[in-house]
């Protein structure tokens, strides 16, 4: 019994420390060219055009200390939220229809595709000719579509599962309810994250949307309404927004993942 | 009957077995297993030699319950693994020819994934896992991740999730094949002793002769479709030479 593991040892502090300062200079990199070169653009440019970024700090700030627009920026947050949540569960539960059912499958995956042709604008017309409500109408228009590509993306991360892993784990006699816990959930967690970083990129684009022709409240309106005043400081400031929120849950899911997946071996070589 | 049981006393128990994959009756049927009868009597190491696609592994995933045979009856302590499935938690635990331990699981926590569907309390899974993990010298390791582990160690990470349920039935499928010579030949050693020490029932799948008369106290040598060509039991008293004969007989049943 004297076979030894793979090396696993942490690297020394100091080498810790300045990889931690090329991740953030690296990550900051980015976003310094595009300020820098927008905020030259705006020395030569109108204010309409390119305004300078202190005035979109400022009306950034604005939004965040008057109470009614902030409220506008939590609308916008929780149809975005709800909508991916709904469309989430309807697409787990038809996922796991499909993966039990080859007939479902066959049913369903057709249609499914066909949504997925269908842009967010044509939904966004369907909705305000079909329905009344507002919200209800932002609701549908969410959840339709981003439910494809949840439902897809489950399916896969089901049909992925390692069979080995199922047997090995179907060998001790689980029940349903322990099944799903030690074994189909971690194994599906990574895609179920992945799916929803890369589905609330769609959806704060199609809230957007949907609130720009058929609401009265949210970003969406409010970018409309700067578009009516030609205020392009307006429409960045609102659109920021949206920006940090989506910068805000990824970075939340990054850290889910960072805790979650600890597990993963990493190698010294990348892709 | 192959065995030195009656069917009562059998702790496996195959009678006129046979598995058949595809529509039977059909050129796309293939039989992998064809009227096969065993019986497996309790505390006995049984050694299922055979060449690859033989139907050895069939045959483990029916003892396993996890396929139904085709026609024939498969028990193991007097029930139908397949149809009473969930009866034998807790009775029969297999090691696999890859370690397959949960990746998002340290090793103790794999070792306690069989405690768990016991409803074992977690201080007591947690102090059984230990004692297995102690036991097979992977002391310290308990909160390594399976990927920080060699192979040998994550095999005996998989030989401890299987005995720490206290099964009585072992299935084990290959489990050292994918080791090298050295390792394998010292989990061997070490699985032989506590399967002998526990009283376990095992059956152990092999393609490797040496590994089957080191490993078992009963040879069955399988020809495809899986039918039995060699039946042959021995045990500590039983002399170089005549196990060396017993070699030459595998050897002979193999080759033909």
């Amino acid at each position: 019994m004297s076979e030894t593991a793979p090396q696993t040892g942490s690297p020394p502090p100091e080498n810790m420390l300045s990889a931690a300062a090329k991740r953030l200079w690296e990550w900051v990199l980015p976003f310094a060219v595009v300020i820098a070169l927008w905020q030259f653009a705006s020395l030569f440019f109108p204010r309409f055009l390119f305004p300078s970024l202190i005035d979109v700090f400022w009306r950034c700030l604005e939004i965040f200390a008057d109470g009614s627009m902030f409220k506008d920026v939590m609308v916008t947050i929780y149809r975005i939220l709800a909508g991916l949540a709904g469309s989430f569960v309807i697409g787990a539960a038809l996922a796991l229809l499909m993966v039990r059912s080859r007939a479902v499958d066959k049913f369903l995956s057709p249609i499914l595709t066909l949504f997925q042709g269908i842009p967010a604008l044509s939904w966004v017309v369907f909705a305000i000719i079909w329905f009344h409500g507002v919200e209800f109408r932002i609701l549908f228009i969410m959840v339709l579509t981003t439910l494809p590509a949840f439902t897809f993306q489950v399916l896969g991360a089901l049909r992925g599962m390692s069979r080995d892993l199922m047997e090995m784990v179907f060998s001790f006699r689980p029940s349903r309810a322990k099944l799903f816990r030690v074994m189909i959930a971690p194994a599906i967690l990574p895609d179920i994250l992945t799916a929803w970083k890369v589905n609330l990129g769609n959806a704060s684009r199609v809230v957007v949307v949907a609130e720009l022709v058929g609401a009265t409240g949210g970003v969406g309106y409010q970018l409309l309404l700067q578009q009516q005043l030609f205020d392009m400081a307006g429409a960045l400031a609102w659109t920021l927004q949206l920006v940090f929120f989506v910068l805000i849950v990824q970075g939340s899911l990054t850290l889910i993942e960072n805790v979650a997946f600890r597990y993963r071996a990493v190698s010294e070589r990348a892709i | 009957m192959n065995g030195d049981a009656t069917p009562d006393e059998a702790a496996i128990h195959l009678a006129d077995v046979s598995k058949v994959f595809g529509k039977i009756g059909t050129d796309a049927a293939f039989r992998a297993v064809d009227g096969l009868n065993l019986d497996v009597r309790p505390g006995q190491m049984l050694a299922l030699l055979g060449k690859t696609g033989c139907g050895k592994s069939t045959i483990f995933n029916m003892i396993a319950g996890l396929t139904a045979p085709s026609s024939g009856s498969v028990r193991v302590d007097g029930r139908d693994p397949f149809a009473e499935f969930d009866s034998f938690r807790g009775k029969m635990a297999i090691v696999f020819q890859n370690d397959r331990l949960l990746p998002w699981r340290t090793a103790i926590q794999n070792v306690e994934l069989g405690l768990e569907m016991l409803e074992i309390p977690a201080a007591e899974r947690r102090a059984t896992a230990q004692q297995w993990l102690t036991k097979l010298g992977l002391g310290g390791h308990e909160n390594d991740y399976p990927h920080a582990l060699s192979g040998g160690m994550r095999q005996r990470v998989s030989i401890a999730r299987a005995f720490a349920t206290n099964a009585n039935i072992l299935l084990c499928d290959e489990p050292f094949s994918a080791l090298d010579e050295s390792t394998a030949g010292r989990l061997r050693a070490e699985f032989v002793r506590l399967v002998k020490e526990n009283g376990k029932t095992a059956v152990f799948i092999t393609h490797s002769i040496s590994e089957a008369l080191e490993i078992g106290d009963r040879i069955v040598v399988l020809k495809r479709p899986a039918m039995i060509a060699y039946d042959v039991r021995f045990d500590t008293s039983t002399g170089p030479e005549e196990r060396e004969d017993i070699r030459s007989r595998i050897v002979e049943v193999l080759a033909v």
